[in-house]
């Protein structure tokens, strides 16, 4: 019987009239396809289509190409259920997969358009006028009392411990373990440049990046990997991840082949041992339970502001409402198109709900409970442009969180395979030769690059929508409408539909 | 609040109208009575600033046998709407008089609807069983009516003050409602430009909501989210303009909030961060920054001259860039504020000094003592 009946997805070849024979694509392939007798050979069958050797071939000689190899076209039945089957057969258990959700699910920022100032109002140029991006995180008091003190006025509210950005883009969490010591490296360079956060994920923080700690969110996640107490203050903020977008409802799972000796001081646990997160925090039963940690936290940081991260499901309004009512300082709306290391894949493809609509619903129940002020939202799990950030923040998000842009920024070529940690981009690995490709200052370099051309569009788009500050487009849907929309989704996410 | 009512308001209400338009105001420190022909004749002179589709005015001091009362200016469109309103007025207030507002038609006005004025005060036991002041309960009052109540709109709900307004030229509102038979320690004027015709007297400015009364030039670009943000203290933004949303945005910071007024106006047109950065003060660097991260949704943003009448004053404001005139003088103890220089110099001929204020700095008027 055939060993494998699930064919090669890709096909590589080799132009050997090309080749001089460098060896290159054999060292530079992280999933051992290239094999050397005489001449470059290649085992197809392995092959992910991350293009590092096409990009790395001296001589072009590379092509990946995807296999034509003709199945006869069934509606219910496309090829990737059929292969599905076929390798579920095989070897039973989950199917794993990285990154987010891949199915062709309606887009909705797709189906969005931004207004713009014509004759009534004057449009404004940011390359002459300021143009302010500037914003602040954390919970804040509904109003501000003031005193009169000779001749001028003085502030009598405490408006307690907020965080401050230059720009409303955050990097995303991703923890060290899933993705190497240099992506961590990048991102942190890279936040401070751009006077952002990073968010450590729930593998800790390496100590090398502790001088980086006023730019870095420290995660306290269920498996409470690397969590003590200078790790706690080493951030400007704590986050709690109840859940992630791409695997709602799901622990983790870091197998022990990652946990190498720095995996292993940083996350606390054994080398070699696999990091199992669970699904739920432990002492996390119901929502006074959150409200027990949130306190805690803070009592141990001296009061600095809490997040909970949790994915968006279809309850997600009341929940955040309850996390807000818990005393969180910001709620981390991950959606259901957020990354991942590892997931099951029939669950980061059908499990949550579209950011954009989590956000809407989550915006407006806070401002009709009258209780909006008491927490910033961050909008992540979805967001590829400067295009998204405007709309994400029109909807009602204070600032956005970017992952998977900031990891193609980095390399990734989103073959969804950083469950296997054989990243040839040195991104999701902790195969140190494989590890060492990625170099943080260029990384850093990469990441500044990408989030100031999208923050010269913000600005251009804040312009031309004739406002000169981002808060007055957050949460201003009145600069929003629909096109494609069903007439409830429309309605869902409160805004006009084209025309109107 | 459920989707489904917003959803179906802005199907079925007027949509939001960009307008252009021609403001001017004028006003006694001392208290001295000014007549309301003075305000015409300013707004004669920047006629071309308003297209014939709105034009009003409020005058502060005009009512003083009244001065305990509030003063609801109500027109009603709708037959039934007056009897309708008049119950739900007689069941919250004690009403002192009610008589038809007077009136001069004339060209240029057509289509008036029935106008009516009615001096009251909250019944004491209302107040009571609700536990709250006169002030909110006029605001809840004023917004129940003109929500719930078909063809019916309260255009004026403040104390020894008026607000008159209607579709036509400034001017020709002024004569129609005879301004000249009032006098007043402040009056503000407004002819509007409206893109495309409303034909509705209640879009008219100024916007009133107690004794603020708005006068306003520009489109606020931040409306979506002002609106939001007010609704969530309590104020329904009906009527989509976006003078409604500066005039509650003014009660709500100075009346509700207890901001003084210089300090609201800080919140309305903020300085930027890189001023804010380097104030030298660290107790203004602390109240600018505090006013920025609690008020950001109430940044009004945009192009925009407003002149706010209020119980005590008048102030004169710019947006942030000032994108829209505003000219300030002064002369004696009377501060003029207008769109145009032409407009004031027509009423003061001589101004003691001529400026046009900054960009967010605003321009304050306010009586020194008790008229
Ligand atoms: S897995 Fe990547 S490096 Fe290896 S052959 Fe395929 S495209 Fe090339
Ligand atoms: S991080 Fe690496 S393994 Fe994961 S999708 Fe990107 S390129 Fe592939």
């Amino acid at each position: 019987m055939a060993g494998n009946m699930v064919t090669s997805e890709f096909l590589v070849q080799v132009d050997h009239e090309r080749c001089r024979k460098c060896k290159r694509c054999t060292l530079n392939c992280g999933f051992g396809v290239f094999d050397f007798k005489d001449r470059v050979t290649a085992d197809t069958s392995k092959c992910v289509a991350c293009h590092r050797c096409v990009v790395f071939c001296p001589e072009e000689a590379i092509t990946v190409a995807r296999n034509p190899l003709a199945f006869r076209e069934h509606s219910s039945w496309d090829v990737d259920r059929r292969k599905a089957i076929w390798k579920q057969a095989q070897d039973s258990g989950m199917l794993l997969t990285g990154m987010g959700n891949d199915l062709p699910w309606l887009n909705v920022f797709d189906h969005l358009l931004i207004d713009a100032c014509q004759v009534t109002n004057p449009s404004i140029d940011p390359l002459r006028e300021p143009m302010e991006l500037r914003t602040y995180l954390g919970r804040r008091p509904d109003r501000v009392e003031v005193e009169r003190s000779d001749g001028g006025f003085k502030l009598d509210t405490e408006v307690g411990n907020i965080i401050k950005l230059d720009i409303p883009i955050m990097f995303s969490g991703m923890s060290y373990g899933s993705v190497s010591i240099n992506v961590h490296k990048s991102l942190a360079l890279a936040a401070q440049r751009l006077g952002t956060v990073m968010n450590t994920g729930e593998g800790g923080l390496h100590e090398e990046l502790y001088p980086y700690g006023d730019h870095i969110i420290v995660q306290c996640a269920s498996g409470r990997f690397g969590v003590h107490s200078e790790y706690l203050n080493k951030g400007v903020a704590v986050e709690i991840k109840v859940g992630q977008g791409a695997k709602p409802g799901i622990g983790g799972h870091l197998p022990g082949e990652k946990i190498g000796r720095e995996v292993s001081s940083t996350r606390m646990i054994p080398v070699g041992t696999d990091a199992l997160s669970p699904a739920p925090h432990h002492d996390i039963y119901s929502i006074e339970d959150l409200r027990q940690l949130i306190y805690a936290l803070k009592e141990a940081t001296g009061y600095k502001p809490v997040s909970v991260k949790i994915a968006t499901v279809h309850n997600v309004a009341a929940i955040a409402s309850g996390i807000a009512r818990a005393g969180a300082d910001i709620i981390y709306l991950d959606g259901f198109r957020g990354g991942t290391g590892a997931s099951p894949a029939v669950v980061r493809d059908h499990v949550g709900i579209p950011l954009e609509i989590a956000l809407a619903v989550v915006d407006q129940q806070l401002r009709s409970e009258g209780i909006r002020n008491w927490v910033s939202i961050i909008a992540a799990g979805g967001i590829r442009s400067s295009a998204d950030v405007a709309k994400a923040i029109a909807l009602g998000a204070d600032a956005v969180g970017v992952g998977t842009a900031a990891l193609i920024a980095l390399g990734c070529r989103l073959c969804q395979k950083c469950y296997t940690g054989n990243c040839s981009w040195g991104i999701a690995t902790q195969r140190p030769e494989l590890v060492g490709r990625l170099d943080p200052d260029w990384g850093a370099e990469r990441l500044v690059n990408l989030i100031n051309a999208w923050s010269l569009e913000l600005k251009e788009i804040l312009g031309a929508l004739g406002v000169n500050a981002v808060e007055s487009l957050r949460g201003n849907r009145e600069r929003l409408r629909s096109l494609g929309l069903d007439e409830m989704t429309t309605e869902i996410l409160d805004v006009k539909p084209a025309g109107r | 609040m459920a989707f489904g009512d917003q959803y179906s308001r802005w199907r079925v209400d007027r949509s939001r109208v960009p307008a252009a338009c021609g403001l001017s105001g004028v006003i006694s420190e001392d208290g001295a009575m000014i007549g309301g022909d003075v305000i015409i004749e300013s707004m004669k002179v920047i006629h071309d600033r308003g297209n014939g589709l709105g034009g009003g005015f409020a005058g502060y001091g005009i009512y003083p046998r009244y001065r305990d009362h509030y003063a609801l200016h109500i027109m009603f469109e709708d037959p039934g709407g007056r009897a309708a309103c008049e119950e739900l007025l007689e069941a919250d207030l004690q009403v002192q008089e009610s008589e038809e507002i007077p009136t001069r038609p004339g060209p240029g006005i057509e289509d008036a609807p029935e106008l009516r004025r009615y001096f009251a005060v909250p019944r004491p036991e209302k107040l009571a069983a609700l536990a709250i002041g006169p002030d909110d309960f006029m605001v809840q009052l004023v917004m129940r009516i003109n929500t719930t109540v078909p063809g019916t709109f309260v255009f004026s709900s403040g104390k020894n003050m008026g607000v008159f307004k209607a579709v036509g030229f400034a001017e020709d509102v002024g004569e129609f409602y005879r301004l000249p038979d009032y006098s007043g320690y402040c009056w503000i004027g407004h002819g509007r430009f409206p893109t495309n015709t409303p034909g509705w007297w209640g879009g008219a400015h100024p916007f009133n909501i107690l004794d603020w009364a708005v006068v306003h030039n520009g489109e606020i670009s931040s409306y979506g989210i002002n609106k939001r943000y007010l609704e969530m203290f309590g104020y329904e933004c009906t009527l989509l303009t976006d003078t409604e949303v500066m005039a509650y945005l003014f009660d709500m910071l100075v009346r509700k909030h207890g901001l003084p007024l210089e300090v609201a106006c800080r919140v309305l047109a903020a300085p930027f961060w890189k001023d804010i950065d380097i104030e030298d003060d660290p107790a203004s660097r602390a109240l600018d920054e505090a006013l920025r991260v609690v008020y950001s949704s109430a940044l009004v943003n945009g192009p925009f001259a407003v002149i706010v009448g209020f119980s005590r004053g008048m102030v004169g404001l710019n947006d942030r860039i000032k994108l829209r005139p505003l000219v300030a003088a002064v002369k004696d103890d009377l501060l003029y504020i207008s769109s145009e220089e032409s407009a004031i110099r027509q009423i003061c001929p001589r101004p003691d000094r001529v400026w046009a204020p900054n960009a967010g700095q605003p321009v304050i008027g306010e009586l020194k003592g008790d008229v």
